[in-house]
């Protein structure tokens, strides 16, 4: 019986021939991520273990602090501080404000993140670098800890969903579309303990920006883990980053799958998901008259420069409609120093969008962007929970940033089509 | 783990972490401070309605979206005993073990527990008792590794085991 590459990499990181799904076992650990209220709570426990003192591989060990940074008040700072003192004292990776980002966009941009590795990070959205063909999978604190004491986690091995897009994308159709279409039709809790394993012929045309955001949200259905194979799209953004030496697992033709589901790529338009949960997908043009006060565009599921482009090719030479926010906010300093050369600063001031510095602040409700009551939000981030984004009574529409921009021209949930007449050609913007 | 008894809250399914603990309060690291937001955006009479020792009991995927850690800490540190329910998402499970607050998944208990019941749970068993019913369910039971890191408490003493030599790493099941 053959295995999944999930299956694959988790037996080359227990050291053993093959593993089965529901065994658990102790795996090391290739990259440990923290941001920093993951890591305050993890030092606290770090500093409890008899015996340990110093992170076993310190190089494995990365911070990012990004979810109340530029810190938000004298709390914050105070949490920050205690983070990058440990850091530092302890030789780990450390990636602060103004050279760094969003931790799910710094990790891959900094070729710390790639194939074959086994990658745990306090954040559930950790899932974002099974794109690259990793294990990659969101972790609590305490497990944050034990790995930096001893290099290695416990893991259940997942069973596996193989999932197959068929067909080619309609125009305005991105990852984002593809994946809340697919949350929708399984649920929430769909591929709950469950690697997702994301294949077809549509996927082929997804630039890697794309599959980041399908992997980032495979955590919405449930999932432990969500995963794509290597191939020429990866190998070439690899190459970009400087990330050069690394092992492609594949499936086996005969591995065991819990699930099959098969999707006609070609059917599905771009996606809008309504209040409260991450499943209430249905197709834009379905979405009805549903007038907004704020637009978010970016964050760690769709702040890669792709989405900015998209962004802008909507917005450019329109406004804002009077009663909305909108603000924009790149993965990283690297995504906005390629806003700037590419013109799309321009671009969003002109349209009367705010650019904001990359931080969680609004998708958590954090600051930066925080809805107040019964307000609405359209928005590219991965959650629109209840009290999500600020007030338990506001409300929260998940899509892709053609279909936010669009929505912030005109003042409610709107498709692009509305706006623009075509999409822009991949290279062209 | 002592039986424990207590009064039951139940909610529905899926509830989330940002709703058990906002992203606003998960700065908190003191379980103090943490205890006073528990449910915050569930139900934020939670914290003033409930008294130490009372059990939650509530659909399936409990816990599912973020993976903080604050989640669990929060009901802990409020008081609350255990959670029931059919699932639990993954990184709340896991969390919830690695610091030792005890979670129980039943379909049966769920369906069948109403508010205010008087529950009892027997930890080492699995026996969920509905007092005010007079019924009786059990829970799944838990695969053997984690059944050791719950009867050291949490994950930190199977560590520093490790640390010190006397466990095997890696270990499998």
């Amino acid at each position: 019986m053959g295995m999944t590459i999930s299956e694959k990499i988790l037996a080359a990181h227990a050291g053993k021939e093959r593993v089965e799904p529901g065994e658990i076992v102790m795996v090391k650990v290739d990259v440990n991520l923290a941001n920093e209220l993951s890591a305050a709570l993890a030092i606290d426990e770090f500093k409890k273990i008899k015996g340990a003192s110093r992170i076993a591989n310190p190089r494995s060990a990365v911070f990012v602090p990004d979810h109340f940074t530029p810190n938000k008040d004298i709390t914050t700072a105070k949490l920050v501080q205690r983070v990058r003192e440990f850091a530092l004292e302890q030789n780990a990776r450390w990636f602060e404000v103004g050279r760094a980002g969003i931790e799910h966009c710094v990790l891959p941009q900094n070729g710390i993140v790639g194939p074959g590795q086994v990658i745990i990070g306090g954040d559930s959205h950790t899932t974002t670098y099974g794109a690259l063909g990793a294990f990659a999978t969101g972790v609590g604190s305490t497990d944050v800890a034990v790995a930096w004491a001893i290099g290695q986690t416990w893991l259940r091995v997942p069973p596996s969903v193989k999932i197959t897009y068929h067909g080619s994308l309609r125009p305005w159709v991105t990852g984002k579309d593809l994946i809340l279409y697919t949350i929708g039709k399984m649920t929430v809790d769909g591929a709950t303990y469950m690697a997702m394993e994301f294949h077809g012929e549509a996927l082929r045309e997804l630039a890697m920006s794309a599959r980041f955001t399908m992997a980032n949200m495979s955590i919405e259905a449930g999932a432990k883990n969500g995963i794509f194979h290597v191939d020429e799209t990866t190998r070439d953004y690899l190459a970009s980053v400087g990330h050069t030496s690394y092992t492609e697992y594949r499936s086996d033709p005969d591995a065991r799958y819990v699930k099959e589901v098969e999707i006609d790529a070609s059917a599905i338009e771009p996606q809008v998901a309504f209040p409260s949960l991450p499943e209430n997908a249905r197709p834009v043009s379905e979405a009805g008259d549903v007038e907004i006060d704020q637009v978010v565009i970016g964050t760690c599921t769709n702040g890669w420069i792709e989405d900015m482009r998209d962004a802008a090719h909507v917005l450019r030479g329109r406004k804002v409609h009077p009663r909305v926010r909108c603000i924009v906010v790149p993965g990283s300093q690297e995504v906005q120093r390629q806003m700037v050369r590419e013109g799309l600063m321009q671009i969003f001031m002109d349209a009367e969008c705010i650019v904001s510095t990359s931080t969680c602040g609004p998708c958590i409700g954090g600051h930066m962007g925080v809805l107040g009551d019964y307000e609405k939000c359209v928005s590219t981030t991965n959650r629109n929970f209840v009290g999500r984004m600020g007030a338990r009574s506001a409300e929260i529409f998940l899509a892709n940033p053609s279909v936010a921009a669009a929505s912030a021209i005109a003042g409610r949930i709107a498709g692009p089509d509305e706006v623009v007449s075509r999409q822009p050609a991949a290279a062209a913007v | 783990m002592d039986t424990m008894r207590g009064k039951v809250w139940k909610y529905g399914p899926n509830i989330n972490t940002d709703v058990i603990i906002p992203g606003r309060y998960c700065h908190i690291t003191d379980p103090a401070e943490l205890a006073k937001h528990a449910m915050a955006d569930l139900d934020p009479d939670f914290v003033t309605k409930m008294s130490p020792g009372d059990i939650v009991v509530a659909g399936g995927n409990f816990g599912c979206g973020s993976s903080r850690e604050v989640a669990p800490l929060s009901l802990k540190a409020a008081g609350v005993a255990a959670v029931v329910a059919p699932s639990f998402a993954r990184i709340f499970y896991r969390n919830a073990i690695n610091i030792g607050f005890p979670i129980f998944e039943s379909d049966e208990a769920y369906a069948a527990i109403d508010e205010g019941d008087e529950v009892e749970i027997e930890p080492a068993s699995g026996i969920i008792r509905d007092v005010t019913k007079g019924t009786e369910y059990r829970a799944q039971g838990f695969p053997e590794f984690l059944q050791q890191i719950i009867a050291r408490g949490g994950l930190r003493a199977y560590a520093e085991e490790v640390i010190a030599g006397r466990q095997e790493a890696p270990a499998a099941t």
